[in-house]
């Protein structure tokens, strides 16, 4: 690699030809501030703080975009470098509610630790905020453009990174605001509500739906037998959230954690995680076996399912029919386990914990009632759990470990896996293998489907049927194999497909910041915790066998059809309300 | 052939249209054919011919007499008295300096052009801009002639970067080198676009090139398409411009029914061909990648710079952008040479420069004078001076996002260098004359008022620091602006000329920058709650402690 030699503040260093200033300078061990640069986003330049004075330049040189040449001399602290840095933020305070106090990120908030950073104490200019509504046509999050700085980071996840292209910048000059096109509600255009918008933003413009408010409530309430699913995800995340590094599994004190909060039973969703590979498995063999629709790709992921509906409603068909672990777990709450524990299914009351905000609105579907009820009340993301731990004033860190209740609690590392990219493929194939081969496999480890690469492929030997599978996760990455599919090039049996990038460990629910690096920590997380089980396979899951024995008799019986299974909506890309502008 | 004794040029640029040339000319003709002259007189419609406020305008020749402000009924007296009787209507003539008593009769008396040198301008008012046999009979496609037959395109770019032509748009930066940034790079696609896209306040010269003499940019851009290796030419113009549109579409057609446009141009293999493309009105699109965005069919926004469109641009191909005004001077630099070229304006700013005059100036309108003339020389000269006994107070060189220069500078040369160092611009060619009865707090605001509106909204100091001025300035105005208000709009224009992302958030606080500089007594007066001009309606009342 060509090196070229660059001084930073006096301290000379060698960098890679090419390498932005912003990167030579933490190579010098200086840190320019930034606000909308995001390291996992193309670079836009826009809010203009991280200026630099480069000698020879006439202006300012923003240190995230510009290249680095040979014998360049930078000076990241000059009085010139010190005002346009201040002033820049002091213009964005000036166009801000400040009212921090009452905000989703207080604390939380890159705006407010840059300001303080600059140590601004003054507001100079004459403020003028735009007061704009909140957007709340969505069940899984609300915008608030009068808190928006315009540094575009959700425009460009939404766009680049998830193909979905929900969020536009409206109008021009000081009028500029993000909003779908024409400056319509979120609502009334396609947007899936995977929230990765949230993950990115650096203030409070976007964020979750809260439903903590009526989770205490549920709690407080006597009559109330309130149930707690924990996603698979939840247990390699939730420490960030209580100021542990990224990368700790703390499934014990999650556990523990749930029950100081006053919940009636802390299950798990990787027992539905199981149970879904069971239904989900069998429905492969039935299809390789009848010749139907092929690929079959994964159901388990809402922001992926809304993407399917709106932008490829012709592949439907492929969908596996069945619910989602999340609907699976409440479908059974409110039936077999409502049966078993002697509770009027009427007086249960599931709340789930998930890293995903596309959940709130997948629990809101029309069709998750088969139970006679709503199969799940009330979807708390990650980020919400950690503000009722907070509050409640739980030592997360300092709590001891303990065990879900039976038997929705009990699980397989193969219902772990789920929350990483490829868990469900390497769970599956887990399963399918011993079921079809009637063998032990050799190794349980898939390797070849795991990790962040964009889209993974492998090919199982099934006893001389070979079948070829394919894993992808982020939108944009699903669009490439959706295209193949509907070219007909596609000559894969099952699909992966994840909506966030890395699986839900990356999910929008999730604490704030997920970057790359953060991703990968929770990933190898997730694995670690599989490792650690006694049981890494779904098929072997006791509980699982004993709800089929006792409740739905076989897979893909009546029950399963009736409680875990689905079906899908086709919708409009450009919905009727946007069209009629 | 017929032969005609007289011509009568009727000027169909815009502000003539607008002010009823439409009409005029209908009336005149309706005159010829009664007085039975339709064989011997022909009425031709031109481009813009200069004296735009004082429109419709025509030009009578061969005598060369210029009437101005005509209505269709005055047009019986023209037809019966001059194209008859050969008598000059002398109560029509148009007078350049109001105030000369004795009216003069033909354009070279008028001293209308005395100061002025058209290259540019060379068939604006002389040809049919809608005939492509007039634009021939001119020399017209002489020099894509002999660059493609005698000329290597490396020949092409080396007179071009010798002339010393330097971009019109306003950055002023040297075409040949341009071209020559983008003329090595090999690529399986190249684009030339010409940036038509005016939209700096008090600024409509590429309007009028365009439509006096559309073939003019034709022939230039199928030149630089050659220079560069580029075999697809786009205009991108102003929507609003429909007589450009028009023409140009229709010269484009006729270029291409003579095979001066499409393949195998004058049997030497080379192929290029043109599209237009129409913007819709943002001031940022003037701004080459923004343009190219907008071309993209995106959102009309800077891109960040590296990668420039000479390497990167349209669709990710070379891309050369030249302005309008740009691209008429090279098919005489190609036919006369560089050295000619040279002759003409500065050492350093070769050539000439097209102004827009207007304000609080005798003679509104279109000029081009050989650059480094002084202000003085185009305002008093020119211009005729300030009407109604005013005094000067302001000229702002370069459009809105020029400086405001007072009378300590009516003796600078006007040329790229001179006015940056004055603190403003040559920029697009617009020249405001603003006289002694307007306040600068005034001027200015509005000048915020219009980047306020125009900012794309992508960065900071553009986005938050436009509408800010125009509220500390809305302020002053009004003395409610805070003691340390003239500090504060210091610090803000500092940022925005040191960290915008591009040119527009730029060069936005140039005018409030210069003001600073000369008129800051009376910036600060307003402070106090004071407005020497008596313009701003400061309350007492209503200021802030």
């Amino acid at each position: 690699m060509e090196m070229v030699k660059v001084t930073i503040d006096g301290r000379e260093v060698q960098v890679p030809k090419n390498s932005t200033i912003l990167a030579a300078a933490r190579a010098a061990g200086i840190e320019v501030p930034t606000l909308c640069y995001n390291e996992d986003l193309d670079v836009k330049g826009m809010c203009r703080v991280c200026v630099v004075e480069v000698e020879g330049s006439r202006t300012l040189q923003t240190a995230c975009s510009q290249p680095v040449s040979d014998g360049m001399v930078v000076h990241t602290n000059s009085p010139r470098v010190r005002q346009a840095r201040r002033v820049n933020v002091e213009l964005l305070l000036s166009n801000h509610p400040q009212d921090c106090l009452g905000c989703v990120r207080n604390q939380r908030c890159e705006l407010q630790t840059l300001a303080d950073q600059l140590g601004i104490r003054e507001l100079r200019f004459p403020r003028q905020v735009k007061s704009e509504q909140k957007d709340i046509s969505t069940p899984a999050l609300v915008r608030d453009p009068s808190k928006c700085i315009l540094c575009r980071r959700c425009v460009e996840v939404c766009h680049q990174v998830q193909g979905v292209g929900a969020l536009y910048p409206v109008n021009r000059g000081f009028d500029t605001t993000i909003a779908p096109a024409g400056g319509v509600d979120l609502g009334d255009v396609a947007c899936v509500q995977c929230g990765q918008c949230s993950l990115v933003c650096p203030v409070g413009a976007i964020y979750e739906q809260d439903h903590t408010e009526r989770v205490w409530a549920a709690l407080a309430n006597p009559d109330k037998h309130v149930v707690v699913q924990t996603a698979p995800a939840i247990r390699v995340s939730i420490g960030e959230e209580m100021g542990l590094e990224p990368g700790e599994v703390t499934t014990g004190q999650l556990v523990a954690a749930l029950r100081r909060l006053g919940f009636d039973r802390v299950f798990d969703t990787d027992f539905s995680a199981d149970l879904t590979i069971i239904e989900e498995g069998h429905e492969l063999l039935k299809r390789l076996e009848n010749g139907e629709t092929m690929p079959m790709i994964t159901s388990c992921s809402p922001g992926w399912i809304k993407y399917i509906e709106h932008f490829y409603p012709d592949l439907l068909p492929h969908l596996s029919t069945c619910k989602s672990p999340q609907q699976m777990f409440g479908a059974l709450a409110k039936t077999y386990y409502a049966e078993k524990a002697g509770i009027d299914p009427a007086n249960i009351y599931v709340v789930s914990i998930m890293p995903c905000t596309a959940k709130k609105f997948e629990c809101g579907r029309p069709e998750m009632i088969d139970s006679g009820y709503p199969d799940v009340d009330a979807v708390l993301t990650t980020r919400e759990l950690g503000r009722m731990l907070r509050e409640n004033g739980i030592k997360f860190s300092e709590l001891p470990e303990e065990e879900y209740d039976a038997p929705l609690g009990i699980s397989t590392g193969a219902g772990v896996i789920f929350g990483a990219t490829g868990g469900v493929m390497e769970a599956a194939l887990r399963t399918v293998y011993e079921v079809v081969t009637g063998e032990t496999l050799p190794s349980l480890d898939f390797t070849a489907v795991r990790g962040l690469e964009g889209i993974k492929e492998a090919e199982v030997d099934l006893k001389g049927k070979k079948v070829k599978v394919a894993v992808t996760h982020g939108l944009g990455n699903a669009r490439k194999l959706l295209d193949l599919i509907k070219a007909g090039k596609a000559d894969y049996q099952f699909i992966e497909i994840m909506c966030c990038p890395g699986g839900c460990i990356g999910g929008g629910g999730q604490p704030i910041p997920t970057t790359k690096e953060i991703r990968q920590k929770r990933i190898d997380a997730i694995y670690r915790a599989d490792a650690g089980m006694p049981l890494r396979k779904s098929h072997e899951n006791p509980a699982v066998q004993t709800l089929y024995k006792e409740f739905l008799g076989e897979p893909l019986g009546e029950k399963s059809h009736e409680l875990l299974h689905t079906q899908y909506t086709k919708r409009e890309k450009y919905p009727e309300k946007a069209a009629d502008m | 052939m017929s032969y005609f004794r007289a011509h009568v040029l009727v000027c169909a640029g815009t502000p003539c249209m607008l002010k009823g040339a439409g009409a005029v000319k209908d009336a005149l003709c309706r005159e010829i054919e009664r007085a039975g002259l339709q064989e011997e007189v022909r009425v031709v419609e031109t481009g813009c011919l200069g004296p735009c406020d004082d429109g419709p305008v025509i030009v009578v020749y061969p005598e060369g007499v210029m009437y101005s402000k005509l209505k269709p009924e005055e047009m019986s007296r023209i037809v019966q008295q001059h194209l008859l009787k050969g008598r000059v209507v002398e109560d029509l003539v148009y007078r350049a300096e109001k105030e000369k008593a004795k009216p003069v009769v033909s354009l070279e008396e008028q001293g209308y052009l005395d100061r002025q040198y058209r290259i540019v301008l060379r068939n604006c008012g002389r040809i049919d801009p809608d005939s492509i046999e007039e634009y021939i009979a001119n020399g017209g496609y002489e020099a894509l002639g002999k660059a493609l037959t005698t000329m290597t395109p490396e020949q092409v770019v080396a007179t071009v970067k010798d002339s010393g032509l330097r971009g019109r748009g306003g950055a002023g930066f040297p075409t040949g080198l341009k071209w020559s940034f983008t003329a090595p790079i090999a690529a399986d696609q190249k684009y030339i676009i010409c940036n038509a896209d005016e939209g700096e306040p008090g600024t409509f010269k590429d309007r009028l090139i365009l439509e006096g003499d559309p073939h003019s940019i034709i022939e230039a851009m199928a030149i630089a398409g050659y220079a560069v290796g580029a075999d697809q030419g786009i205009v991108y113009i102003r929507g609003e411009y429909h007589l450009s549109i028009e023409r140009l579409q229709r010269a484009a057609a006729r270029a291409r029914e003579l095979g001066l446009l499409g393949k195998d141009i004058f049997g030497t293999g080379f192929n290029f061909d043109l599209q237009i493309r129409t913007g819709a009105g943002a001031y940022v699109c003037g701004e080459e990648t923004a343009l190219i965005e907008s071309l993209e069919g995106k959102r009309g926004e800077p891109r960040l710079k590296p990668p420039y469109p000479g390497v990167a641009g349209l669709w990710g191909k070379p891309t050369v952008v030249n302005n309008v005004e740009t691209l008429a001077n090279i098919p005489p630099i190609i036919l006369k040479g560089a050295e000619w070229f040279r002759g003409i304006g500065t050492e350093k700013t070769p050539g000439t420069k097209v102004f827009t005059m207007l304000g609080d100036i005798t003679n509104q309108g279109l000029i081009e004078v050989p650059m480094g003339i002084t202000l003085r020389e185009v305002i008093y000269g020119v211009g005729g001076g300030i009407p109604n006994g005013r005094g000067f107070k302001l000229a702002q060189t370069g459009g809105t996002s020029g400086g405001c220069l007072p009378k300590e500078f009516l003796d600078l040369p006007m040329d790229y260098d001179s006015l940056a160092e004055a603190g403003s611009a040559l920029g697009s060619g617009a020249l405001l004359v603003i006289d002694d009865s307007h306040c600068i707090v005034d001027v200015l605001r509005s000048f915020m008022k219009f980047f306020q509106h125009e900012s794309c909204g992508q960065c900071t100091p553009c986005r938050e620091g436009t509408a800010r001025l125009y509220q500390l300035f809305s302020d002053l105005a009004a003395g409610k602006a805070g003691q340390d208000a003239v500090q504060l709009i210091k610090e803000l224009c500092q940022t925005m000329q040191l960290s915008s992302l591009c040119g527009l958030g730029q060069s936005a606080p140039n005018g409030v920058v210069t003001a600073l500089q000369y008129f800051e007594e009376e910036i600060q007066k307003h402070v106090a709650g004071e407005c020497p001009a008596g313009v701003c309606r400061i309350s007492m009342g209503s200021r802030a402690v």
